[in-house]
């Protein structure tokens, strides 16, 4: 009992360390990190809601920017469509969520492993098409910016940096607190129990199916948050975020920071950001003609991970450093 | 007593192979009861229906009076069978003590939604641990425990579902003489408790342990007694030597 206590107040004084400094980093960043860490942080909330699924559940999604597009997009066209207010337009992103996770998975999860993955991946193509030919209201690859009068909550401009940044870093606390009180609970522990031996889990008296389908859920709600909150706080949305690139991303940012670890998927966004952002820059200033993609060094830096951190960074510190990181 | 267990013409077909045929059994509550016979009898495919993993083609599955054939395999749980597997199957990338208090806890929440404490639960799992005499290996990984401390885990899961009916697959399979001593013991303590039905091949054990013993053979029951009756028994020496035995 008290090693338990123990090791849930290591955890929280982390989780809270980690809030504090990323408060602290706004005074302290330049205004264009300062802009880019608002973005991280909106969508490292896709990659924990993604991570739900994937690194605690083992159900390996390519079908996740629908559920990101829900939030997006029921929120971005009613405010542009309906002049429906922020809170209204984010809780109609919430259960735009809901709703087509609810939907998605309680078909895709009569299906697993590869199976699993083709079936999400063709709903996700589905959203996607759905966005582009609906292009009356979503002006589709063009997309729409929603007017600045319209982003403010209250007495706040959203469209300020510094209240964006607090706005994105509210939510990415209340989504990494959930997802941690998630993990910790007997739900959580079921999940990982599915993704370990479900037949094991079966034959200890747990439907699985329902279980799956509440991690489905809950991981497709937490996704629609970031895209209820990436409209909200950038102005813009359109039919590249639908696309197959974004069931990638929280993919790849996931494998990167550690799957099934709660800070991995910040870790990880932050990492695959800046490198594409950086290399991007190297690569342009040392062979200015050379035309060469930033993708290379992504992958080449992907393969080394891989090579030296198979359970990404967070993961391989916790099988090799400290073992109570949740 | 009354029939903890019923099957009626409980029958099951892969294919072109009748792998149970219309099989009528009773278990009585608190017996211990071994189901013997040959490779391919079908002693698997019967229990699995019991437990809900196999489907019946046909015929009906009763316990504790109640009509649970079409219940699935969880629910069942819920309302007493607890199932080993005959290849051990546990969590392995988890600790010794996650793997019971996961089945603790199933076990406590269902009861009417109640809500437990981390103590009560801790308890519930290590007690269970001390049952097969594992509580010193709580924290360590469950893949890392030798064979037969696995199959005292996965027997150890079983009793924290605190179970009316264990059904344990070839359990003492791979375990070493004195491994199988002690597991003769505990099967013994649990019968005290629960009602068990076991399948096996070791027949020392099944003679130890069985009150009474099922012969199964090409998807039948062949016979049915104490363990002297079956011993002396003609149809299951034939069965599985495939002459008399005093030919």
């Amino acid at each position: 009992m008290n090693a338990f206590a123990a090791i849930d107040r290591r955890a929280l004084a982390l989780h809270l360390a980690v809030i504090a400094v990323l408060f602290v980093l706004q005074f302290v960043l330049p205004a264009y990190h300062h802009g880019i860490m608002a973005r991280i942080l909106v969508l490292a909330v896709f990659a924990m809601g993604y991570n739900l699924l994937f690194g605690y559940t083992g159900l390996l999604s390519l079908g996740h920017a629908m559920f990101f597009s829900a939030g997006l997009y029921g929120a971005g066209l009613s405010v542009y469509h309906l002049d429906w207010s922020v809170p209204a337009a984010f809780g109609a992103g919430l259960a735009g969520g809901l709703v087509l996770s609810a939907a998605v998975g309680f078909l895709a999860l009569r299906t697993t492993g590869v199976a699993f993955l083709i079936v999400t991946m063709m709903f996700g193509q589905v959203a996607y098409l759905f966005t582009l030919y609906f292009t009356d209201w979503t002006r589709g690859e063009e997309g729409l910016t929603l007017p600045q009068a319209a982003r403010v909550l209250g007495p706040l401009d959203l469209t300020d940096p510094t209240t964006r940044y607090f706005a994105a870093l509210v939510l990415f606390t209340i989504a990494l607190f959930v997802t941690l009180a998630l993990v910790r609970a007997p739900f959580g522990r079921v999940l990982v129990a599915i993704r370990e031996n479900e037949e094991r889990t079966r034959m200890l008296g747990y439907d699985t199916f329902r279980n799956k389908l509440g991690a489905t859920i809950a991981s497709g709600v937490i996704c629609a948050a970031s895209g209820a909150a990436y409209v909200l706080l950038f102005g813009y949305f359109g039919s590249s975020f639908a696309a197959v690139q974004y069931s990638i991303l929280p993919l790849l940012w996931v494998l990167v920071g550690g799957a099934a670890t709660t800070l991995g998927p910040l870790l990880g966004t932050i990492l695959m950001f800046y490198l594409v952002d950086l290399s991007n820059d190297l690569l342009n200033s040392r062979f200015p003609d050379w035309d060469v993609s930033y993708l290379g060094i992504v992958g080449v830096a992907l393969v080394l991970l891989i090579l030296f951190f198979p359970k990404g960074l967070l993961g391989s510190v916790r099988d090799r450093w400290v073992r109570w990181l949740p | 007593m009354t029939a903890l267990v019923e099957t009626r013409g409980l029958s099951r077909r892969f294919g072109g192979l009748q792998a149970v045929d219309g099989v009528d059994f009773t278990l009585p509550e608190g017996e211990i009861r071994a189901i013997i016979g040959p490779n391919g009898a079908g002693k698997t495919t019967f229990v699995g229906m019991i437990c809900g993993r196999v489907a019946p083609s046909s015929g009906s599955i009763l316990f504790d009076g109640a009509d649970i054939t079409s219940m699935p395999a969880d629910r069942r749980v819920m309302v007493g069978i607890a199932y080993t597997f005959q290849i051990t199957s546990i969590f392995a990338n988890l600790t010794v003590e996650e793997n019971v208090t996961l089945a603790a806890m199933r076990r406590h929440v269902g009861r009417a939604g109640q809500r437990y404490s981390a103590a009560e639960l801790q308890d519930a799992s290590l007690s269970a641990l001390e049952r097969v005499d594992l509580q010193n290996y709580a924290s360590k990984t469950a893949g890392n425990l030798a064979y037969g401390h696995q199959r005292l885990l996965e027997v150890a899961m079983g009793l924290a579902l605190e179970p009316r009916l264990l059904v344990l697959d070839e359990p003492t399979q791979g375990l070493s003489d004195t491994e199988i001593e002690g597991f003769i013991e505990l099967v013994r303590d649990i019968g005290r408790e629960a009602t068990v039905l076991l399948i096996e091949h070791n027949m020392p054990v099944v003679m130890a342990l069985a009150e009474t013993i099922t012969v199964m053979d090409r998807g039948r029951i062949i016979a049915e007694g104490t363990p002297e009756a079956i011993r002396a028994d003609r149809a299951v020496q034939e069965a599985y030597l495939g002459a008399p035995a005093d030919g």
